[in-house]
């Protein structure tokens, strides 16, 4: 294999774009919470960019992207140790470097999309404490999985000699198993460990700022570009199918989402408008390398209704899922896996298989079945477990006071806004304390 | 003389502003407030759930005025800042005791 300059140039291209991806998400959360929490939702979306980039290239890449051990429930820990020297090549003529550090991005981002369902009451140590373990525990493992030759294995499904399966051959172009269904439902065994916040349902939590969700919801519109087109693993046609699926599917999302909230509520909102996008962009994920460009608008369409209506579930179930990630994601990252059953040709990408729909039958659509059951039922144990060893030993939700008086001013010292008010103009709110005391003693 | 304190539909101040200077008022205070009264709020929606906000936006606008001008200063804030649909706000009089203008010290009528 010889370095590939132009499948190199465009993975380093798209690992920028993941990256900008997690505080675009922050701001679509943080838009969404009160005035008070904002500071304390960025700093939980941030914080995963420090701690997962770091464990990643410790040895979490090893472990979703090694060799199998464990008959492929998790990759050599020896394998990529601190990336070793990161020049050999991994896939398509791109080094291991390359290709590690587009991972790093996609580690972050499904770690950061689990806070919109704790949003306003989660503590700050305990949460990074949380995701550490969890990058190791679930994150890696379902990656490995998935794409890294592991238990349900994209393309290759692999019987024993005894005719039983031993790798599944789901089929997941960019994550809609491992990032959206895991984090989806992490989400909410993380929401049921934590309980409720005060006063929900009952009161009134209105985004504070619905234009940073829709500046975040654009951000993550451009960085998903990367994210679906990236996981090609070069710049070739496929990854050009991806693309334009992730532009046409997220816009019938967008569409359909408006729709709905006209129909239902008498109005169609920028906070629809955001969310419907992101709800096309979780949909068309799995999907967006297996799937033609009118299939993508039917799956975009599809999605943007279905998770418009199923934020309705948080209600009718009683759990706080606080900026609805069980309902964007879990279940946009379920339709999305499904309808590559439905959807999914032969004729576009000769990886994939024909879906129900183009004469390929069932079998497809049986495989993507036990494939989200499978990550579901794993994550949401394993994340359920890791929350309640956190909780009971060191706590993770914030006391009653903080939680009223808010997050932003308890946990991290720092208000949001500066309104330019009459306290902005006086001494007495703005002397440096004990940093002046610092620097004359 | 008297405050004339106006809460008005925050859209509605340069009107009010444009009519008082017309009428010639030389100063005044706003301020942003947030309140209801009889219509009780608005609804709003997000993602399908219902809020009823029932604190309103409004501008607070104070003006300090000589007791012969005061009828007709109410009558002009009330004039540029009617719609005529719910929420138009209020306009009310105090008397005032005393007004001292800070920069050279005068009193009474002679500070407005």
């Amino acid at each position: 294999m010889k370095l590939d300059s132009g499948n190199t140039a465009w993975m380093m291209a798209a690992t920028a774009l993941v990256l900008l991806m997690t505080p675009g998400l922050a701001f679509f959360y943080g838009g969404m919470v009160r005035s008070k929490n904002v500071l304390a939702m960025l700093m939980q979306n941030f914080v995963c960019m420090g701690i997962v980039s770091v464990l990643w290239v410790i040895d979490l890449f090893s472990l979703a992207f090694g060799p199998d051990k464990l008959h492929g429930f998790i990759g050599n820990p020896a394998t990529h140790v601190g990336l070793k020297t990161g020049t050999d090549l991994f896939v398509a003529g791109v080094p291991t470097a390359v290709i590690a550090t587009f991972q790093i991005t996609f580690a972050i981002i499904t770690a950061a999309l689990i806070t919109g369902a704790t949003a306003d009451r989660l503590r700050f140590g305990p949460f990074v404490l949380f995701v550490s373990v969890w990058s190791v525990l679930v994150y890696a493992p379902i990656a490995h999985w998935v794409w890294g030759g592991g238990l349900l294995a994209q393309f290759h499904s692999v019987r024993d000699s005894t005719g039983a399966i031993t790798k599944l051959g789901i089929e997941d172009f960019a994550g809609g198993t491992v990032v959206h269904i895991n984090a989806g439902i992490a989400g909410l065994a993380l929401t049921l460990v934590l309980g409720k916040r005060i006063g929900w349902p009952k009161e009134r939590m209105r985004p504070h700022n619905v234009p940073y969700v829709m500046l975040g919801a654009g951000l993550l519109w451009f960085g998903w570009l990367g994210f679906n087109a990236g996981s090609e693993l070069a710049s070739d046609s496929t990854a050009g199918i991806a693309l334009v699926n992730s532009v046409v599917a997220t816009a019938a999302a967008m569409l359909t989402w408006l729709i709905v909230e006209k129909i239902r509520d008498g109005h169609s909102t920028g906070l629809g408008a955001a969310s419907g996008l992101v709800a096309g962009l979780v949909a068309i994920t799995p999907a967006s390398g297996y799937v033609t460009p009118m299939g993508a608008i039917w799956i975009g369409a599809a999605a943007g209704a279905v998770c418009a209506l199923a934020v309705a579930i948080k209600f009718k179930f009683g759990f706080d899922d606080s900026l609805d990630v069980v309902a964007v994601h879990l279940v946009g990252g379920i339709l999305g896996a499904l309808s590559i059953g439905f959807f999914g040709q032969d004729a576009v990408n000769s990886f994939g298989r024909d879906g129900l729909f183009y004469g390929g039958g069932l079998g497809q659509l049986g495989r993507q079945f036990v494939g989200v059951g499978v990550v579901l039922g794993y994550s949401f144990v394993v994340t359920f477990l890791i929350a309640k060893v956190i909780d009971i030993t060191w706590g993770l939700r914030v006391s009653r006071d903080v939680e009223l008086e808010g997050l932003d001013i308890n946990l991290h010292a720092e208000s949001a806004y500066d309104t330019g008010g009459a306290a902005s103009h006086t001494s007495t709110s703005g002397t440096l304390a004990s940093a002046s005391e610092k620097v004359s003693s | 003389m008297k405050l004339i304190t106006a809460i008005v539909k925050p859209f509605k101040l340069d009107d009010v502003k444009a009519a008082l200077e017309t009428f010639g008022v030389t100063g005044m205070t706003v301020s942003e407030a947030n309140g209801y009264g009889r219509q009780r709020g608005h609804t709003e929606v997000y993602r399908g759930a219902e809020y009823e906000v029932d604190l309103v936006p409004k501008v607070r606008i104070e003006v300090l005025v000589d007791d012969d001008d005061a009828e007709d200063v109410i009558d002009v804030i009330v004039k540029s800042a009617q719609t005529g649909k719910i929420g138009d706000g209020k306009v009310w009089a105090v008397p005032v005791e005393n007004v001292v203008r800070v920069r050279t010290g005068e009193r009474g009528t002679s500070a407005l």
